[in-house]
Order: structure tokens, then sequence, then C-alpha cells
């Protein structure tokens, strides 16, 4: 069969199974007064529309902060401000001030619905697409599995069309982003990573990992002729995309500072609901929200999360690669996301899509944690009924990745990229070997335990002293997972010495 | 022998992998749109598990009366002792339109479920045919495209699992009649289509190629040299062997009814004349064909003064969603002139089938010739019954480029024609996407088996390819013209003329592939 007949089909199974999860519902569909992010991004369409661009992020007697206030940055309500549009054009009942709140209508939902979709098909889909045909070293087959195997990820495919979010347009120009910097045209591919810092602040994550490979770059370019001109135009790109976005908002200082208020609101507390980071799991034993002030909190989490990523950004700096870098964007969102400050339980998308991207180096390894993250989510997906969508694409995305990759044939040594590692360690503890077959052993327990608690959390009532029981337990086992292959991944960038060897002979 | 070995698990582990993905997909499709027969069959549990066998053919609570042969009933009462668990509401006859997430859940589940059976005969089908050559790559090699385009159907995964009914594991009785005869297990092909006709007499249909076939082939133990009956070899035995599988199935099915002398009643409930020639929306096929060059006569005859508007039923010409269609022009049809049409249509092939028996291929093809003939002038055809002679061809599409030709223009076209029975906005990109999916696989996988030979001409490539400007006229444009109002008919219509050509080409294609060929093509094949 011809490749691109086979990408086709693999795009088209794709969209299939998205649109097939969109039939589901939504959060917070029927439940007033609040709702759920369904409602929060129909809301923000409201506001868009209705509202100046001045007003779009201040309390007023037309703006309810306390009701879904706009906190994501510009380009998240330019894009609410498109979509209101098209909404006005076809149903002004939609997005009427004040008397659509809580709108809801089946056909309302096949709008918001087909909005992520069509976000979905022009922004991430073309770029998975691109990054699988352009792997080094594949053959077609396994760029196509590959492709395959990211298109089906079943956590970002529930959020965006269960939950409701707009995930796939950030983590998208995130891609693109990643496409730019291997291609070498920095310059687009700071602008597309600008621009998903732009939709969703959440992609800070990413940010220092794409920041030390582009210094690094131009460090090794001699920052005195060729280095300084990439820097200066690198500058220039940023700023200048920023710039556009704010535009607006530059107005007034006032302004600024109020969108920068709403965009990383501090008062909020560690953590919110349960969520599977170091602060929740921790929580559990030692009641760290009322031990320590808040400000300590946030001292404490800034420390941790900066020492957790030292390593990993000073090893990029220094020894800049296009290998390293995925790696280092895994290790640092996984960093940010187990130590800092408010992390939502979403988030884990935001490391996943670093892990795709690795996908084809370490297939069991990913998959693994592309499992883990996805019923780290679990509670979340349960309270908006996508129960049956959630075992459904997850088992799905574990034939595919069964079928696509032999994952049990390739754990030896060498495919889980831990060769140097392990002739540093056997210099001080001869005959040290790393215990691929305990590994095999590890995963099948693991998904029997992860199994056993989704199974259990969809059919047995928690006991009445302890309702939150089973979320706790999800938290508890996936933050386990984390927290090791955070050491895994670190590991790999430290001992990795391949790279810097066959950059130098190119050179 | 080693890599064979690994060669037949990776086969298995791939046509694992099929089947479990589907399984997923159906899973996701629960919460989909379904129709009235959602309501006919949780109508049916309740019957079956709250009245007495006596009754279950005279109970007329809701208007979707049981119309399925008995054995469908007893798999009814035996689904609804499992229903008992999920909701006893369900099984209640006067709670029409029940449809609780319980119901829905349970019901879904059991078309899933019972789809093993179709999945075991696949696995069957995939071993007894042996397509062209082998490729190299596993996904190149026919018995893994066969497997593709049978458990990732388009036509009865929208059917079964959107629109809702049991065909999966009904359409699995059925290959796996055929793959037993296939296999020379005689017997039990026959005991399968058997009781395959007592769950669902649609298969009648496909029943003269059984009886034509299982006589000439097994009956008559050899043949002349040239081909043709040696009379003296009749087997008594076997004809009183498979007289005597018949009769106990249908004994077994009908039997009580007609120790309760209820045998008018079914047979009146499971032949249904007083419907029309054409169900609302004309399913593709001749008649549809007749219906609208009738039409087109009355509007010529309209506009030059020929016909008298009087006498003309105004309800005929606007509405497409009238029942009982009249004829204004043309003579109306019969239920007796369809069933001769339909005969004539099938004897060429049941005469090839007897004078010239190729096999178990030659009766599949047979097979395939009756059901498409029934469909193309039957009376009262659904448009779902195009799967009756679109699954087999599956099994002969990996054989031979000419049938591989046939195959993608007789899904291609019938799968399409299914599209009016999702008519809902939600499921419209579904639909769009799971078409596209299984066309650009049969497309692309058929041609890369048959590498050297070209398999449709222009004028066929023209005909599928307008199907895409059709569905967008029909779908995306039509409904915001001025024309919605005024002729609500004109897409059904459209749809079901254009598909009409296509099935009818494809039938008289299959129809002459039948036939023996010239002479000089068998002097090259000796």
């Amino acid at each position: 069969m011809k490749e691109w007949h086979s990408m086709t089909i693999a795009v088209l199974v794709g969209l299939t199974v998205r649109w097939a999860v969109s039939l589901n519902s939504y959060s917070g569909a029927g439940k007033p007064p609040m709702f759920g992010d369904y409602e929060a991004q129909r809301h923000w369409q409201e506001i868009t529309l209705n509202l100046p661009v001045q007003e779009w992020y201040f309390n007023s007697s037309d703006n309810n902060l306390q009701y879904w206030g706009l906190d994501y940055p510009p380009l998240t309500a330019y894009h609410s401000l498109l979509c209101a549009y098209v909404a006005e054009f076809i149903n002004p009942d939609w997005v009427a001030l004040h008397t659509s709140r809580g709108y809801e209508s089946d056909h309302h939902k096949l709008f918001m619905r087909s909005t992520v979709f069509i976000a979905d098909l022009m922004i991430y889909i073309p770029a998975v697409v691109l990054y699988c045909c352009y792997l080094k070293e594949t053959s077609p087959r396994k760029k196509i599995a590959n492709a395959f195997c990211i298109l089906l990820y079943p956590g970002l495919l529930l959020i965006d069309y269960g939950h409701f979010q707009y995930n796939c347009v950030s983590l998208g120009l995130t891609l693109w982003g990643v496409l730019g910097l291997s291609y070498d045209w920095d310059i687009l591919g700071s602008l597309a990573f600008c621009l998903a810092l732009n939709y969703k602040q959440m992609e800070l994550y990413h940010s220092l990992p794409f920041f030390c490979f582009l210094l690094g770059k131009c460090l090794k370019k001699d920052l005195k002729g060729k280095g300084l001109l990439l820097l200066i135009k690198l500058i220039t790109t940023v700023v200048a995309a920023f710039a556009l976005c704010w535009l607006p908002f530059f107005t007034q200082l006032e302004q600024t500072m109020q969108v920068l208020r709403r965009l990383f609101p501090v008062g909020r507390g560690l953590f919110e609901d349960k969520v599977a980071n170091f602060w929740c799991s921790l929580n559990v034993l030692l009641k760290i929200k009322s031990l320590l002030s808040p400000h300590t909190q946030l001292m404490f989490s800034f420390a941790l999360t900066f020492l957790s990523l030292l390593p990993a950004c000073l090893k990029l700096t220094l020894q800049p690669s296009l290998r390293g870098f995925k790696y280092a964007l895994v290790s640092c969102a996984l960093s940010f996301f187990l130590f800092s400050f408010q992390v939502h339980e979403k988030s884990i998308l935001l490391v996943s899509l670093p892990v795709c991207l690795i996908l084809n180096e370490v297939p069991f390894m990913s998959i693994w944690f592309l499992l883990v993250s996805t019923f780290s989510m679990l509670p979340l997906l349960l309270k908006d009924q996508l129960a049956l969508a959630s075992v459904g694409t997850t088992l799905g995305f574990g034939v595919a990745c069964a079928s696509s990759f032999s994952i049990f044939e390739n754990i030896s040594e060498e495919e889980l990229q831990l060769r140097s590692f392990s002739v540093y360690v056997r210099r001080h503890i001869p005959g040290f070997k790393v215990p691929a077959k305990m590994l095999k052993t590890w995963f099948l327990v693991s998904v029997t335990m992860m199994s056993l608690l989704t199974l259990t959390s969809i059919t047995v009532e928690p006991p009445h002293k302890l309702p939150d029981l089973f979320p706790v337990l999800v938290c508890l086992v996936s933050c386990l997972h984390f927290l090791l292959f955070l050491i895994y991944f670190n590991v790999i960038i430290l001992w990795d010495h391949r790279n810097g060897r066959s950059q130098k002979k190119i050179n | 022998m080693a890599a064979s070995g690994a060669a037949v698990r990776g086969g298995g582990r791939a046509f694992l992998s099929l089947a479990l993905g589907v399984s997923l997909l159906k899973c996701l499709l629960i919460p989909a749109y379904y129709s009235t027969d959602f309501e006919v069959h949780r109508n049916w549990l309740a019957i079956t598990h709250s009245l007495p066998v006596s009754r279950w053919y005279y109970e007329a609570t809701s208007e979707w009366t049981l119309d399925y042969p008995p054995f469908f009933a007893w798999f009814e009462y035996t689904l609804s002792h499992i229903a008992k668990v999920f909701d006893p509401e369900m099984l209640n006859i006067q709670n029409l339109n029940y449809a609780s997430p319980r119901t829905v859940l349970f019901q879904r589940f059991s078309v899933i479920f019972t789809d093993v059976l179709f999945i075991y005969s696949v696995y069957e089908c995939c071993k007894c045919i042996e397509g062209k050559k082998a490729g190299k790559e596993l996904t190149e090699k026919p018995t893994f495209i066969l497997s593709v385009l049978l458990l990732w159907n388009f036509g009865l995964l929208i059917v079964d699992h959107i629109h809702f009914q049991y065909n999966g594991f009904l359409f699995g009785l059925m290959l796996l009649s055929v793959a037993r005869l296939f296999q020379k297990r005689h017997l039990e092909g026959a005991f399968l289509f058997a009781i395959l006709l007592h769950f669902k007499h649609i298969y009648l249909y496909v029943a003269p190629a059984y009886g034509i076939y299982l006589l000439r082939s097994y009956c008559f133990t050899a043949d002349k040299p040239d081909g043709s009956v040696t009379w003296s070899s009749f087997s008594f035995l076997r004809l009183i062997a498979l007289g005597f599988i018949v009769c106990f199935v249908s004994a077994l099915s009908l039997g009580p009814f007609i120790a309760m002398n209820q045998l008018p009643q079914v047979i009146s409930r499971l032949f249904p004349f007083k419907r029309g020639l054409c169900h609302a929306y004309w399913a593709p096929n001749f008649w549809a064909l007749y219906n609208a060059l009738d039409k087109m006569l009355c509007i010529i005859g309209l506009k030059y003064n020929l016909l008298d508007p009087k006498k003309i039923a105004k309800a005929s010409m606007t509405s497409g969603l009238v029942q009982q269609f009249q004829h204004v022009v043309l003579p109306s049809v019969t239920p007796l002139a369809t069933l001769i049409c339909t005969v004539i249509a099938m004897l060429p092939s049941i005469f090839c089938l007897w004078f010239k028996p190729q096999g178990p291929r030659g009766f599949l093809r047979c097979l395939i010739v009756c059901a498409l003939s029934s469909f193309m002038f039957g009376w009262h055809v659904h448009e779902k019954a195009i799967l009756l002679a679109i699954l087999p061809m599956s099994l002969l599409s990996v054989g031979k480029p000419q049938d591989a030709a046939i195959y993608l223009l007789l899904t291609t076209t019938g799968h399409y024609s299914l599209f009016p029975l999702l008519f809902t906005a939600p499921e419209f990109p579904i639909k769009v996407l799971l078409m596209l999916l299984f066309t650009v696989y049969s497309f692309s996988s058929l041609k890369t088996l048959f590498r050297k030979e070209k398999l449709l001409n222009w004028m066929e490539t023209i005909y599928l390819v307008g199907l895409g400007p059709l569905e967008i006229c029909c779908e995306l444009v039509f409904p915001f013209t001025p024309w919605k109002l005024k002729y609500p008919f004109i897409p059904l219509f459209l749809t079901s003329v254009y598909c009409a050509a296509g099935i009818t080409y494809a039938w008289f294609r299959l129809s002459v592939s039948m036939l023996p060929g010239p002479a000089v093509s068998k002097a090259k094949l000796q």
C-alpha cells in the first residue's frame, strides 16, 4: 500500500475516534449554577463578542470575574471572539450578553464540538503528521505506526472532545515550534512557540527547554559572529510576537497588570482538587497547606521546581542537540507538573506531548507513561461521565500500540537508551545490569493496578468516611509513577554522550 | 517452517488487533443516535419476556409487532433474562419508547457481544479463502485485506451500531455456513443456513443458490469429464440427510406454532404484502429507476399537455414519503410481477450453477447474484438489504481483479446509498469519516493486491467520484436553498436514482461474470 494511503487511513481513524468521543457528555452538562469548562468557553465567547477589549479582563457589572472570568492569554480571547462571530451568525442566542448564561442545546453542543474539531484539524493533526513523516532513521511503516499512536493518545482526545477544552491549539502550536527547530528554521519555530505561549500560559512548562536550546545554539555558533545575529533575530521575533498579541492591552499599564494578575492567580493556593503531583500526594501524609504559610509554600515549590529543572537545562544549554531538546521538554514539563504552584490535573497533557515525540525512541517507557497519564485524569473523566469513552479509547490506544510496536521485545539496555548510564555505573559496581525482566513485571503490575483501580472507581461506592478514597489512591499511584519517570528521563539526559560526539563529528 | 509459524502467529495477532479495535470503536458509538429499530427490539424483548409463546405473534400494543421468525423471538427471550439485571422496566410492554441509559447500554452491548460470532466466522472465512498470490508484507496478504473488509465494513457498522439492528451475528451465521461449504462440510453448512433462515427470513433471497448447489454438488457425487451431471451418481442417503436437517430445524422453529394452529398468523406477520413496492426512501434498485422514469414521463406529459392534470393524484407528485407510490404513465407493479422479475434475474446464474458447477466459488458467486437480483427486483426492499450482497462479495474481491472491480463499484455505491439512514447532524461527520476510511482502504488495498491490472475504467471512476459532489449538494447545499420546503424529497430522490444506476451496472457485470466465458479464455485455462 502506498505510504500516503496508510497515513490517510491513520488520520481518518484518529478523526473518527475523536468525533465518536465528542458524542459523549461534556464537563458540567446540566449542572447549574457554575456548569463547567464547556460553559467557560461559551462564556468567553459571550464576553469577547459583547464587551470592548479593555473590559475583557476587568470585573464589571457586565463581566463577573467570579463566573468563569477570562484567565487565559489574549490569543485564547481572540480565538473565542472568532468563534463568537460564527456563533452569532448561526444563532445570536448562543452568545447574547447575560441571557445566554448556561445555554445548552444539542445544536450548540454540535457547534462547540466542531470548533474543537476544526482547530484540531488545522493545527494539531498536520503537525503530528509532518513530525512523523520527517522522523530520521525510521522506516515508512514505523512512521505511520508512530503517527497512528500519537493521534490515538486518549488523554488529549478525552479532554478536548469529552471534557471540552482547546488543548489541541496550544499543544499543536508547540509541536509546530519543535518542528521549526528541528529544521533549523529557528525564527519560525520560536514564533510558533510564542503563539502557543500566548494561547495558554501553561505552555511556560515548555519554555525553558526552548530557551536553553536556542541559547545553546547561539553560544555554539560563537556569540561574537553568527551567534549574536541569530540571538538578535530571535529576540526580535519573540518581542514582536508578544507585542502583536498584547497590543490592545499595552495602552495602559493597569491593563497589562490586570491581565497578568488574571493569568497567574497566585492566591489560589498550592494545588486544587486532586492532582497527581508531589504536593497533593504529600498532603495525604502531611497537611502542608495548613502547616506552611502561602508564601513559604510558594518559595518551597519554586525552589523544588528550579532544582529539578536545573540539570536538564544546564546540559541542554551546554550541549544543545535536538534529541536532548526533546528529552528536556519531557523532563522540564514533568518537573513543573510535579513541583510547581497551582497545577491542574489536565496539565499532564503538557508532559504527554513531548513524550509522544520520543515514542519511537523509547516505545516501552513512552507507552507506559502515556497510559499512566491518562489514568491520572480518571477522577476528572468520571466526573464528566466519560467512563465508557475513557476505557474504550485507552484500550484502543493499548491495542494500537501493541500492534504497532512490539513493546515487550524492546526492553534491552540499548532500547531503553540506558547503555551509557549502565557503563558508567559498572565502573563503580561491577556486574550492574539494567533489570529488563523486572521492568516487564513492574509494567504488568502497574497496568493491573491501574485497571483494578479504574474498575473499582467506576463500580464501587467509596466508604462514607472516605468519600475521596479512590481519587486519592489514583493520585498517589500516578504520582509515584511520575516521580520514577522523572528520574528515568533525567538519567537519559545526563548520561547522553552519543549526541555530543556525533555533533562534533558533523562539525 | 519456523518462519511460516511466525507468519501465522503474526497474522493471528493482526486479526485479533483488528477485531478488538473495531469492537472498541463500536463501544465508542454507544451514545450515538439510534433509530426506531431500537424501540422495535426493546418491544420484542418485552413481548417475549412477559407473554406466553402462544401470544407472541398476536400481541399488538406497540405498532412494532414481532415480524421475525421464531428463532429470533427465542433469541430475544434469552436476551431478556440478561436485560432483567440491567433494567427490568424495559421489559414492560406498556413502556413504549422506553430508553433509560441502562437500557441503551444493554441493547448496544448485546449487539457488540453477539458480533463475536461474526468475528469468528470472518476468521473461518479467511482461513478458507486463498486469494491471489501471497504478498511479502502481512498487510498486503489477501487474508489480512479480507479480514479488514469484513470486520470494518462500513455498512455493518452504521446499520448495527448506530442505526441499531442485529445483522452482525446473522451475517456471521451466513458467512460461517459459506465457510463450511468451502471446507466441504456440507451438512454443517446446510444446518447453519437452515437456522439462519429461521432467525431472519430475508435470507430466503439466497436460498435458491443453497438449494441448487447442495443438490448438484453434494447429492450428486460425480461429474462427467465435461462438467455435466452424472445422473447415476445420485446419492439418496445424502438427500435424505439434507432433508432431515432442514425439516428438523423447521420443526424446532415452527413446530410449536403449528401445534397451536398459529401458522397462518405467523406467516402473515412475516410477509406483510400490504406495504408498498418501495420503502419510504427508495432502495436504489430497478424500481427506483422505474419510478423515476414514471415521474419524468409524467412531467414531460404535463408540459406538453399529453396528460390530464386532474387525473393525476397530487400526492404522488409532491412527496417522496408516501408509502403507496402511484404510477401515472407506466403500469403499476404487483408483488407477483416483482417475484417473476426476480426469478428471471436469478435464472441464468442458477442454470450455470447446475450445468457448469465451479465448486464453492461458483456457489458463492451465484449466492451474490441471487442476493443482488432480489435486491434489484424484490417487493418492498430496504436499502439495508444491499449488505446481503456486499459482505459475501468481499470474499470474491480478493480473488480476481474483475471481481475486485465489481466489488469496489458495488460497495462504494451501496454504502453511499445507506447515508440517508443517518440523517441527524451529530452523526454526519461519523458517517462521512467512516465511509472515507472504508473506501480509501478498500481502494488502496485492492489496488495494491492487483498491482498490474487496471481495476476501473474512466467511466466507472467518474461515476464513483460523482458521489462526492452529490453528497455535498444533497446534505450541505440543498438544506440552505429555498427548494428545501417545496421539494423536500429531492435529495433522497437523487441519491436513490444515482445509486440505482451504479448498482444496476454492478449487478449486470456480476451476472455476466457468472456466465461461462468465451471459448478462447477456456482454451487458455486448459
